[in-house]
């Protein structure tokens, strides 16, 4: 759990984050969404103190981060940022056994983990392992970027703008991996972004970010059903609204009795995508299936505009 | 259908007409009856023996018809070689052959046309090797050859009726002497300069207050002329030689090795430190701020991260500074602080061009090995560390 009470950077006469207080959930993802210069990067560095606050006090599971020192304490906590910062004079492997080296690990399992991290991110140890970071696309730079953040298997994990340099097809599968992981270790994200969507997508909770201030905490579904301010309300962006909230749902949870006729959709499907493919075909209705191919009922056009509206 | 044109190749043109110039118009070599008479000048064809003379006139026709013309570069590599190694035996030839029966005072010298001949020659082959785009280890390995052959050739004895040798011969132990003085000056002033610049520079890059202060008299020190820079030392160190225990005994004085030594280490400095500077400020952003996101101490990240980054850009201000430091060195002799120069200046004051030579071309081969050795090694180091481009 991370306890931020009433946090304050100030630099000479700017306040850059100004008494924020929220509350993180172990193993759970929060998302920090800002525009450019409302304080969230700021914030998320004052967590392993890469900034120093002015006021207010971080706890990590109940103890101040500033019970050890600085680089101590970045050593326990992931840290990926916007462009990976990948060492271009060290190989992939060299790159993700960083902190591992720098705790001190013994060469064995250094060596173990560089592995599994690498199969883990679809990277073949001998074809990858001693290439240098230029040699590496950029989808495959962010994913070593990311597995080096993990490498010393911390609780937290920080990232800045993690996808912030990648193509949209690439940026979607490498939010993806990272839900997959998140789930598979049950580390406690904390995720940068100014992508409404990217926040949606990822964030148990979202935290947004103005001028310095926290103006809202809330689950997604609340952020978009209840915006705490017109400038929530416009960062979420009024016409992507109800689609927003449709990509929250599952296909599962919209699931009618029922048939309908032609391909059907997989029930782990957000019921946006269902009512894409509803609108784009001209159907009234999807029939729905399970993972293993069993037929569950159908979604409908009807049912999922109603799941659209706002909630009451 | 095609039309056979003959096609130029740019430089080439310049090189042919030096060659042209060089070898039918210019003294091949110059003939004196003692050191520091006014010679004669002798052509090629009045320089060797009969049928050697219009056979090396032969081979320069043939190599500058090779340069003229858009040809392959192996052609133009083999032309160039062959046109060297054959001036370097010839001009030894000449020597031999110019000097009369038991007449130890004559001296024979390369003249105009030789140099202007070797001068186009390497041209020429300084073309070919850029376009060959040769590895590190290939251009080291040239060099390597290249100081053999001369090596060998010196050995051999062929060039010792050469006034240039001659000098040598009467001066053989102080040569080397010399050489050894010169090469410590140089050598000693920049591991002093790294020593120092090092550091000053990691704390110009993480103090700012400290960079322009320190850059800005670096600079001014820099525009010093040498003489001047020599002038200004001496009383300070004199000073410290009187005043300071101990410092008379390890050598310090106003005037000697020491000014020398240290001018040339205040010289240094800038290209060292500037370009540390550089080098460090050049290190991605977000390499430096994941090093520190991910716990490295600012020592871990300086050895880990920043210097290793840097190192190529380091190595070229040191590059410059070996290169720069083995020519100025030579100014040392002005103030007693020996090294090539001494031939040098004895040469300037006896008028004895041939004395100039024995101090000038030795420091001119040693800076030009020294500039191919370490463009080597800055190669070798940057290719690895290649800047992310994502």
């Amino acid at each position: 759990m991370i306890e931020i009470e009433g946090i304050t950077k100030r630099y000479d006469a700017t306040t850059v984050v100004d008494e924020v207080s929220m509350l993180i959930e172990p193993r759970t993802i929060a998302v920090i969404v800002g525009t450019s210069g409302s304080g969230k990067t700021t914030l998320l560095r004052m967590i392993n103190r890469l900034v120093e606050p002015t006021s207010g006090v971080i706890k990590l599971d109940g103890a101040d981060n500033r019970s050890l020192p600085g680089y101590e304490l970045r050593r326990s906590i992931g840290y990926a940022i916007q462009g990976h910062g990948l060492f271009p004079h060290r190989t992939v492997a060299q790159n993700i056994a960083t902190v591992p080296v720098l705790l001190g690990w013994d060469k064995a399992r250094i060596k173990a983990r560089v592995e599994e991290l690498m199969t883990l991110y679809q990277l073949d140890l001998e074809a990858f392992g001693p290439r240098y970071p230029h040699e590496l696309s950029g989808g495959q730079q962010q994913r070593v970027g990311v597995a080096r953040a993990l490498a010393a298997e911390p609780n937290v994990l920080l990232m800045d703008e993690p996808f912030g340099a990648l193509d949209p097809i690439i940026r979607n599968k490498a939010q993806e991996d990272l839900l997959a992981i998140q789930k598979r270790f049950g580390t406690t994200i904390i995720l940068v972004t100014h992508d409404m969507e990217e926040a949606v997508h990822m964030g148990d909770k979202i935290a947004v970010m103005d001028a310095g201030k926290l103006v809202q905490y809330a689950k997604p579904a609340e952020i978009l059903a209840k915006p705490a301010s017109a400038f929530v309300e416009t960062l979420v962006g009024a016409s992507e609204k109800p689609f927003r909230l449709l990509s929250l749902g599952r296909v599962r949870d919209a699931v009618e009795t029922g048939t309908a006729e032609g391909e059907a959709i997989l029930d782990d499907a957000s019921q946006r995508d269902a009512l894409a493919e509803l609108l784009w075909s001209g159907r009234p209705a999807l029939p729905a299936k399970g993972a293993d191919g069993k037929p569950l009922g159908r979604v409908t056009v009807d049912g999922l505009v109603k799941r659209a509206a706002r909630p009451a | 259908m095609q039309v056979m044109t003959v096609r130029f190749d740019k430089l080439g043109v310049v090189i042919a007409a030096i060659i042209a110039y060089a070898a039918f118009a210019a003294p091949f070599a110059t003939f004196r009856a003692n050191r520091i008479v006014p010679g004669e000048a002798r052509s090629i064809l009045d320089s060797l023996p009969a049928a050697v003379g219009p056979l090396l006139l032969a081979i320069l026709v043939i190599a500058a018809i090779i340069a003229l013309l858009k040809t392959p570069l192996v052609l133009r590599l083999a032309a160039s070689v062959i046109a060297l190694a054959a001036l370097a035996i010839l001009i030894g030839v000449a020597g031999s052959f110019l000097t009369p029966e038991g007449n130890t005072f004559a001296r024979i010298s390369p003249a105009s046309g030789f140099w202007l001949l070797i001068f186009a020659f390497t041209l020429l082959l300084a073309d070919v090797l850029t376009r060959l785009n040769l590895s590190p280890w290939a251009r080291l390995g040239g060099l390597v050859i290249a100081a053999l052959a001369i090596g060998l050739l010196l050995a051999s004895g062929s060039w010792n009726s050469l006034s240039i040798l001659k000098e040598y011969a009467n001066r053989a132990d102080s040569f080397w002497a010399e050489g050894s003085k010169h090469v410590t000056l140089a050598l000693g002033s920049l591991a002093a300069a790294v020593v120092v610049g090092l550091p000053l520079g990691i704390l110009c890059h993480r103090v700012d207050k400290f960079r322009a202060g320190v850059l800005n008299v670096l600079n001014i020190i820099q525009t010093i002329p040498s003489i001047a820079l020599f002038g200004l030392l001496i009383a300070p160190l004199g000073w410290v030689a009187t005043h300071v225990p101990g410092a008379a005994a390890l050598g310090i004085r106003g005037i000697g090795a020491a000014p020398a030594f240290l001018a040339l280490f205040l010289y240094s400095l800038l290209p060292v430190v500037a370009n540390t500077v550089v080098g460090l400020a050049g290190v991605p952003r977000a390499a430096n701020d994941a090093a520190r996101g991910m716990g490295m101490t600012d020592r871990q990240r300086l050895f880990g991260v920043e210097f290793p980054l840097a190192f190529p850009v380091i190595l070229t201000g040191i590059r410059i500074v070996l290169v720069q430091n083995i020519g100025l060195a030579t100014i040392a002799a002005l103030i007693g602080g020996g090294g090539f120069g001494v031939f040098v200046f004895q040469g300037v004051g006896q008028t004895a061009m041939d004395l100039v030579l024995l101090g000038a071309v030795p420091t001119v081969a040693m800076a030009f090995a020294a500039a191919i050795i370490l463009d080597a090694v800055i190669e070798m180091t940057a290719t690895k560390r290649r800047v992310e481009t994502a």
